[in-house]
């Protein structure tokens, strides 16, 4: 128990959760969306996972969970050592304050209401975590700086800002209560890319600063996770399908989906971009109510036998901290 | 190739409350025939606008100020923008296809009555042959059950079969250029490269050119032949896409590509943002848009105007006074 206290941060398994899709007067469940079906996996502390995949594989509710936003329907989450799935609202509190989430769009998740200054603040004051005025504004002040704002603008409304300074704010607050795991749910999604690199360079240096700080870095954008990551969780219709670091990512992909996701990414160099193989896939993602049987990227996949379609494949190592779910690997 | 589309000195302005905006500030450019140009630049750089007036389809309170765009030897800018020698050629010689494609599709027609009204309009084809020609088009670009999908509303597809639908469209009276506006930005990386391929496919089987309008300098990297590269409403670098990338000479360029991952980098690389924030356009000063950004600025670029483009070889333009 020690070990793993020290080692992972976060140790999720074979978590699940479904939202029931009603239907008439009487909201009578008629079926299940599996947004997120048996996913198991682990950050370490200091380390930057990133989870990666496309819209509706359910990123953002494996987020949710984490946070408890979601009561999953199954599966254990470990932070810290201890599994908040079964804690009561009050002890949810305090993992709370120690973990933290930076939403994708800097426009509408931040109140237009407040300044800047009591959305940087208001999660101290949430968590009892100063107890003074003057102690609230130098911590305020010092968490301008910390995301390279002048503390100066705090008195100012969320519209006078830009959007990459907006996202500095949602930073600013997520570390307000010194959090040792940040969720970063697309970050930079809604930014230009000149703004972008401001962000993760942010986020970057925050880390290096911060030891032990560790992200769970979802995004859709490979080459940005693969930037930023350690390690990257490939994900497709609610399931992890590789798991690996993210220099083995590019280097040595094995499950079909992630080839194809990564074929999919151009490089800007033509010089690449001439030579380089390009998997196209054929159709599209099916839908979470409904999801094929077995592997459900086998309708899709380039290499399927028919014992594709029978069993869900689980991951299995296929070298140092690289696991793949696919039973032609 | 010969020429198909010659833009000189393009303005198109908006008067707004705040201010003038010039979202096209005297914009040249260039389209051969069967040619696939990139066109890129960050969000409010003037993209679109030089588009939609390529197509005369800017509206109040914008307004085409000045330039020529030659097309098949006439200046469109010469015809009125309702006129019929006009509607000729938008949306069947010159196609459009825009991000989202719920604002260019109506929602209370089937796909096959907006797909048939331009061909009966442009074509001249009765109902039964212009909906055989569209079931005929929905398969190409890779619509499955066509024959039965055509009678669907815009809002029973997903949003890239959408976009297979505009596609469709946007080829549907054989045009001479098909201009893509951000087509694949609001969808997933992989729903974007098949679209992509079939944009490139259909315009190679149509022999006609593409303008692949994007911030993203993968896609221009994968599919273009040529770039322009645009800012606050200006070229400021063009040439072959090997040229752009392989010695970019303006510093917006060099500093976009040291901003971005990429995919096949070593780890540890460190970007280098640009600093500062693109600018608003409304009452710009005369001078380089990009100098407040620029970590090569000289003297002249605060007090002289925009430096025009100066011929660096080959096909390759850079306007900078630093160059
Ligand atoms: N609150 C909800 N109620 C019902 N379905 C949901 C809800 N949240 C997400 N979903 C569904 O769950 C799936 C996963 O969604 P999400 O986690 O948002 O994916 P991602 O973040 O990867 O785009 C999708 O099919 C989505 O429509
Ligand atoms: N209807 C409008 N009214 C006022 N300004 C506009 C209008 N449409 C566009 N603009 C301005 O013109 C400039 C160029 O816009 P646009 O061509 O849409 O940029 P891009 O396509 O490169 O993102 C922007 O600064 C924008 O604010
Ligand atoms: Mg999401
Ligand atoms: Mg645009």
């Amino acid at each position: 128990m020690n070990t793993q206290l020290n080692e992972h941060i976060l140790d999720v398994r074979d978590l699940k959760m479904y939202f029931p899709v009603t239907r008439g007067l009487l909201r009578k469940k008629v079926a299940d969306v599996k947004a997120v079906d048996g996913v198991t996996f682990k950050v370490k502390r200091g380390e930057t996972l990133g989870l990666v995949g496309e819209s509706g594989c359910g990123k953002t509710t494996i987020g949710r969970c984490v946070l408890r936003l979601y009561q999953p329907n199954d599966g254990q989450i470990f932070f810290e050592g201890e599994d908040i799935i079964p804690l009561p609202e009050k002890g949810i509190r305090e993992v709370r304050r120690k973990m933290a989430l930076i939403f994708q769009d800097p426009y509408s998740s931040l109140d237009p209401r407040q300044s800047a200054g009591s959305i940087v603040g208001e999660p101290l004051k949430i968590h009892d975590m100063v107890e003074s005025p003057i102690e609230y504004r130098d911590r305020v002040d010092e968490l301008f700086r910390i995301v390279g704002l002048d503390p100066s603008m705090s008195d100012r409304f969320p519209h006078e800002f830009s959007g990459g300074q907006r996202q500095r704010i949602g930073v600013a607050r997520a570390l307000a209560c010194e959090p040792s795991l940040v969720i970063c749910d697309e970050p930079i999604s809604a930014l230009d890319v000149s703004i972008q690199a401001q962000v993760i360079n942010l986020l970057e240096e925050l880390q290096e600063g911060l030891k032990g700080l560790s992200y769970l870095f979802i995004a859709h954008d490979l080459s940005v996770v693969r930037h930023i990551s350690d390690r990257v969780a490939v994900m497709y219709l609610g399931r992890i399908v590789e798991v690996t670091d993210s220099q083995t990512l590019y280097d040595d992909p094995q499950h079909p989906y992630t080839q194809a996701l990564l074929s999919a990414v151009p490089i800007a160099d033509p010089f690449i971009e001439e030579t380089r193989e390009r998997i196209i896939l054929q159709g599209e993602v099916p839908t979470p109510l409904d999801p094929p049987p077995g592997c459900s990227f086998h309708p899709r996949c380039s290499r399927v036998i028919p014992e594709c379609s029978q069993a869900v494949p689980p991951l299995k190592t296929v070298g140092a901290e690289h696991e793949v779910a696919c039973i032609r690997v | 190739m010969p020429e198909i589309l010659q833009v000189n000195n393009l303005e198109t302005q908006f008067f707004t409350e705040g201010g003038l905006v010039k979202a096209v500030d005297g914009v040249s450019y260039h389209i051969d025939e069967q040619e696939i140009v990139g066109l890129v630049g960050e969000s409010g750089c003037g993209k679109s606008v030089s588009q939609l007036s390529v197509m005369q389809l800017v509206s109040t309170p914008g307004k085409i100020v000045g330039g020529e765009i030659i097309f098949d030897g006439q200046n469109l800018l010469e015809l009125e923008a309702n006129g019929p020698e006009m509607r000729s050629i938008r949306g069947a010689k010159i196609a459009m296809i825009f991000q989202e494609p719920m604002t260019s599709l109506n929602p209370v027609l089937t796909i096959g009555r907006q797909l048939t009204e331009t061909l009966e309009l442009h074509m001249g084809l009765n109902k039964s042959a212009s909906r055989e020609k569209a079931i005929e088009a929905l398969r190409d670009v890779g619509i499955p059950s066509a024959e039965s999908r055509i009678d669907d509303y815009p809002h029973h597809f997903s949003g890239g079969m959408r976009q297979r639908v505009m596609i469709a469209m946007g080829l549907s009276c054989n045009p001479k250029i098909l201009i893509a506006d951000e087509p694949t930005t609001a969808l997933d990386v992989t729903t974007q490269a098949q679209l992509l391929e079939l944009m490139k496919d259909m315009v190679e089987q149509y022999h006609a050119s593409l303008v692949i309008v994007t911030h993203n300098l993968g896609v221009v990297a994968r599919y273009a032949q040529r770039i322009y590269i645009m800012y606050a409403g200006r070229i400021v670098e063009a040439g072959t896409t090997k040229d752009i990338f392989a010695d970019p000479r303006h510093p917006y360029t060099i500093g976009l590509l040291k901003c971005i991952p990429r995919l096949d980098e070593e780890r540890g690389r460190k970007l280098v943002p640009i600093v500062g924030l693109p600018p608003n356009l409304i009452n710009m000063q005369p001078t380089c848009a990009f100098s407040p950004r620029c970590s090569y600025k000289s003297e002249k670029c605060l007090k002289e105007p925009w430096p025009p483009l100066t011929h660096l070889g080959n096909e390759h333009y850079v306007g900078c006074f630093n160059e």
